[in-house]
């Protein structure tokens, strides 16, 4: 009970603390969009060559005729209600969009981190236990490889190889096939949703869809963790503690999963937690590259129409995601080693 | 003769270092008879924790045994493979390590730890383990033992910790116990306690014991067999009270003299030095004959320091020091008085009290302006660990001159290269060295280094950390009469920081004993060393391990 009490308080105060951030983050990037060039009344008006009249009343229905400050204390009396605009471009409010378009770029997002933890842990692992040999620098040359070629180069290249040449992958445009039917919306990630229905087929569809840019994603983020954990591994492995359970005759694997392992992962646990924050917003070039309809390249799309509120709607929605997944990340942080809890 | 438990023949073990082949041990041969306990002492890198470790087969990676032969119950063990090696630890020999904090896994719950080798071992469900866990937590003395088996390391002191790898290393009833300084780093109290259980345990079950360790007054007091060991050969091995009253190697014999015991000396510490014939004014700055009217060099009234979680760090401490006077002040970890030299060289800020700096109130500027204040250049601190203490990017030169470039404002150029080039020279660094920096100096170059810096700047008060703490008695030898010889030749007031006893009290005239923040008791050295008033400063005299030549027998007697 107590200790329920403790982390509940420990949440209130985090997330209260995280309000500024957020608040400052939301000012920015509306003081920023209104500095870029490019009026966005001109460009819904169909271009200049449009009559200044039709021009003028569009920016008068759009709020664009008041003085800034006040367009601010709109924009966040509307974000305070829940409201966060309408996209001039899809002609839906923001937070429809958003929430059509999120738990495609979750999906993607999760299902590469876990590709690339499932990868970079045993790679770091093997590499801190033979430091310098052949392992170690194998795993090394593809840490280099994933983060010195970018994403749209390794996508290119995946989609080249095993969709055109192999011809094992199905047609990298999109989330599901586009004759196939649509599971119906439940949680909106395909794959639990095919799941929950007992749609093997389609399921399996939505998996092959996934696995290609899934895996570009790991690729690039395979390095930070792969020599994070080999790192942490290699420091703890030369702990004091690591002997003393070889001393007491231990079995080896045991020493190494048991105790090594538990004790290398705190700060790999941290990395994982600004990877993965970094991966929902730097996700674009693959979500363009395989179709993907996420969140990412719809705010690009709106970037470039000069479309304020999916923008400004886009970098909150990543604001609270890195505030959420940092405190989870202390959460678990928390769980895993007894004296940060204190 | 029977077998010995253990054997070792020839040992030879050598690391592949960047540097080429190192050779650790040079054929060390040593045997130990069933429920025997040999001392194995030497100073670092004399290769006596390598031996307990090449016994083990834990040597690591670099290391590799050359020659020679390790034997247990007759058993070559010298290149066991993996599988036999894990049926020997824990089971049938264990370890007891330095710095059990350290030692044991932080985010396990220590009695999930002890469970773990049990099952190692045994054919035990995990609720058997448990409960023997927990038998074996109060076979070690633990109250409490059911509950403490839910502790983490890290909510237990330095000897519950030590115990408890005690409790693991003991679990399987193994035959032979290594214990690798395995009270280093605690307070004499617990040490003694430590090895008093660590013995009981031993002798009660039948095991032999290997106990490596630097001090010599514990081998003498707990071992039947002490052998010396230096540059990975062992020089000597006798019982102890040959060994220590009449020493036939001259390193022995150096060795027995550098340490600290009730009745040696600064002087006596170093043998073949010509007996020193200043030793014996030592007290000419005593207190009281300075010229009346000379301020104080150092007065601190009810000095008190609380942190703002309620712990009482420092509480109601007052004393004085006079121009020239040295002043121990000894006490066992959370004592205080690292706080104290801390809150008397303005790094911490008192929440209560005054400190007068020759008459100057000091206590009341904050500690970040101290730097400013003209009383910074006369005081001056000298830390524990020299290598820690030293800005590793700085070369010996540049740490000796950062207080006479910052403090005088001295420019780079002659006067600064004359001026820490004398330093170096009152120090015995020499000048060769300056152009090194702290990771390539040794343990006894870096304290120099360090007193130097503190005194390039020409102080009145020189404040000293447990300044020797992290040397070897040898090379604490020397830099006591060091510090000794600087001392009366500049008239400089000490404030002595130590938990050592018997060096405070070569070092200064007087002595406070702090326990929990508070004084104990403050007295002329000799006296309360060799009658103390108050019980505390008693039991810290006893517990002392000592080996006085003449009293060596009985200790040895005692211990069998």
């Amino acid at each position: 009970m107590q200790v329920l009490r403790r982390a509940a308080l420990r949440v209130g105060g985090r997330l209260l603390s995280s309000v500024p951030a957020v608040l400052g983050v939301v000012v920015l990037t509306f003081l920023v969009m209104r500095v870029l060039p490019g009026d966005p009344a001109v460009y819904f008006a169909g271009g200049p060559s449009a009559g200044q009249e039709q021009i003028d009343a569009l920016r008068v229905q759009m709020g664009l005729d008041k003085p800034l400050p006040v367009q601010l204390l709109t924009y966040l009396r509307d974000i305070a209600r829940g409201d966060l605009g309408r996209s001039l471009t899809t002609g839906q409010p923001v937070v429809v969009d958003i929430a059509q378009r999120l738990p495609a770029s979750l999906e993607l997002t999760l299902t590469a981190l876990l590709l690339a933890l499932l990868a970079a842990l045993p790679l770091g692992i093997l590499a801190a236990l033979r430091p310098g040999s052949a392992v170690d620098h194998l795993v090394r040359f593809l840490c280099t490889m994933g983060v010195c070629m970018p994403t749209f180069v390794s996508g290119l290249l995946l989609v080249y190889v095993f969709y055109y040449l192999l011809g094992w992958a199905p047609d990298p445009t999109g989330r599901i096939d586009v004759f196939a039917a649509s599971p119906p919306e439940i949680t909106g990630f395909l794959l639990v949703d095919f799941a929950l229905v007992g749609d093997g087929e389609g399921w399996r569809a939505a998996a092959a869809q996934l696995i290609l840019p899934s895996c570009t994603m790991a690729l690039f983020v395979l390095a930070p963790l792969a020599r994070m954990t080999r790192a942490s591994m290699l420091a703890v492995l030369g702990g004091d503690f690591i002997r003393t359970a070889r001393a007491m005759g231990l079995p080896g694997w045991r020493v190494i999963l048991v105790h090594a392992l538990r004790n290398a992962l705190l700060p790999v646990i941290t990395i994982t937690g600004i990877v993965f924050s970094t991966m929902l917003g730097a996700n674009v070039l693959v979500e363009k590259v395989f179709s993907w309809p996420g969140v990412a390249s719809y705010a690009l799309d709106a970037l470039q129409a000069s479309d304020y509120a999916p923008v400004q709607g886009f970098v909150l929605l990543m604001a609270s995601i890195f505030v959420l997944v940092n405190l989870v990340i202390d959460l678990l942080y928390g769980l895993a080693d007894p004296r940060a809890a204190g | 003769m029977t077998t010995p438990l253990l054997s070792v023949e020839d040992l030879r073990v050598s690391f592949s270092t960047r540097r080429g082949t190192v050779e650790a041990l040079r054929g060390v041969s040593l045997a130990l008879p069933a429920g025997g306990v040999l001392g194995l002492v030497g100073e670092s890198g004399s290769g006596k924790s390598v031996t307990s470790l090449a016994v083990m087969g834990l040597l690591d990676r670099a290391g590799r045994v050359t020659g020679g032969r390790i034997r247990f119950d007759g058993r070559d063990i010298t290149r066991a493979g993996p599988r036999e090696l894990r049926g020997l630890r824990g089971a049938e020999i264990s370890m007891v390590f330095q710095n059990p904090r350290a030692a044991l896994n932080p985010i396990r719950r220590v009695g999930e730890q002890i469970a773990e080798v049990l099952r190692a071992h045994r054919p035990l469900t995990g609720a058997e383990a448990r409960k023997q866990a927990v038998e074996l937590l109060e076979a070690v003395r633990i109250r409490d033992a059911a509950r403490r088996a839910q502790a983490f390391p890290h909510e237990l002191s330095g000897g519950m910790c030590q115990r408890i790898v005690i409790a693991m290393a003991m679990a399987c009833a193994p035959r032979l116990i290594l214990a690798d300084e395995p009270t280093t780093g605690l307070d004499v109290t617990t040490q003694k306690a430590v090895m008093d259980l660590l013995a009981t345990l031993t002798r009660e079950r039948g095991m032999a014991m290997l106990l490596v360790t630097h001090d010599l007054g514990l081998a003498a007091q707990y071992c039947d067999q002490v052998a010396v060991m230096e540059q990975g050969r062992i020089v000597e091995s006798a019982p102890p009270a040959a060994l220590f009253g009449t020493p036939r190697h001259a390193y022995t014999a150096r060795l027995v003299a550098a340490c600290p015991r009730r009745d040696s000396t600064i002087a006596s510490l170093t043998p073949e030095a010509p007996p020193r014939p200043a030793a014996a004014p030592r007290k000419a700055p005593a207190p009281g004959t300075s010229p009346p009217g000379t301020p104080l060099l150092l007065e601190v009234q009810n000095l008190a320091k609380r942190y703002p979680d309620g712990t009482v760090a420092v509480d109601d401490v007052s004393f004085t020091l006079q121009p020239g006077e040295s002043l121990g002040l000894v006490g066992e970890s959370g004592s205080g008085k690292s706080t104290v030299s801390r809150l008397v060289t303005r790094l911490l800020d008192p929440s209560g009290g005054r400190i007068l700096f020759e008459g100057g109130d000091i206590g009341g500027i904050p500690a970040r302006d101290f730097h400013r204040a003209p009383q910074r250049r006369g005081v001056q601190i000298v830390f524990q660990d020299a290598g820690e203490s030293l800005n590793p990017r700085f070369t010996a030169f540049d740490s000796i001159a950062d207080p006479l470039r910052t403090l005088d404002g001295l420019r780079d150029g002659a006067a600064l290269q004359r001026k820490v080039e004398d330093c170096a020279e009152d120090v015995g660094l020499p000048r060769a060295l300056l152009d090194r920096f702290p990771h390539q100096l040794s343990g006894g170059q870096r304290a120099r280094v360090g007193i130097a810096r503190a005194l390039a700047i020409e102080p009145r008060l020189l404040v000293l950390d447990e300044p020797t703490a992290a040397l070897d008695v040898s090379v604490q030898a020397v830099v006591l009469q060091l510090l000794d010889r600087l001392r009366r030749e500049r008239g400089l007031g000490y404030l002595f920081v130590s938990h050592d006893l018997n060096v405070v009290r070569m070092l200064c005239e007087r002595v406070i004993v702090l326990r929990q923040g508070r004084i104990v008791e403050q007295g002329e050295s000799t006296r309360l060393l060799h009658a103390p008033a108050e019980a505390y400063t008693a039991e810290l005299v006893a517990a002392i391990p000592h080996f006085d030549p003449s009293a060596a027998p009985q200790a040895a007697v005692a211990c069998s």
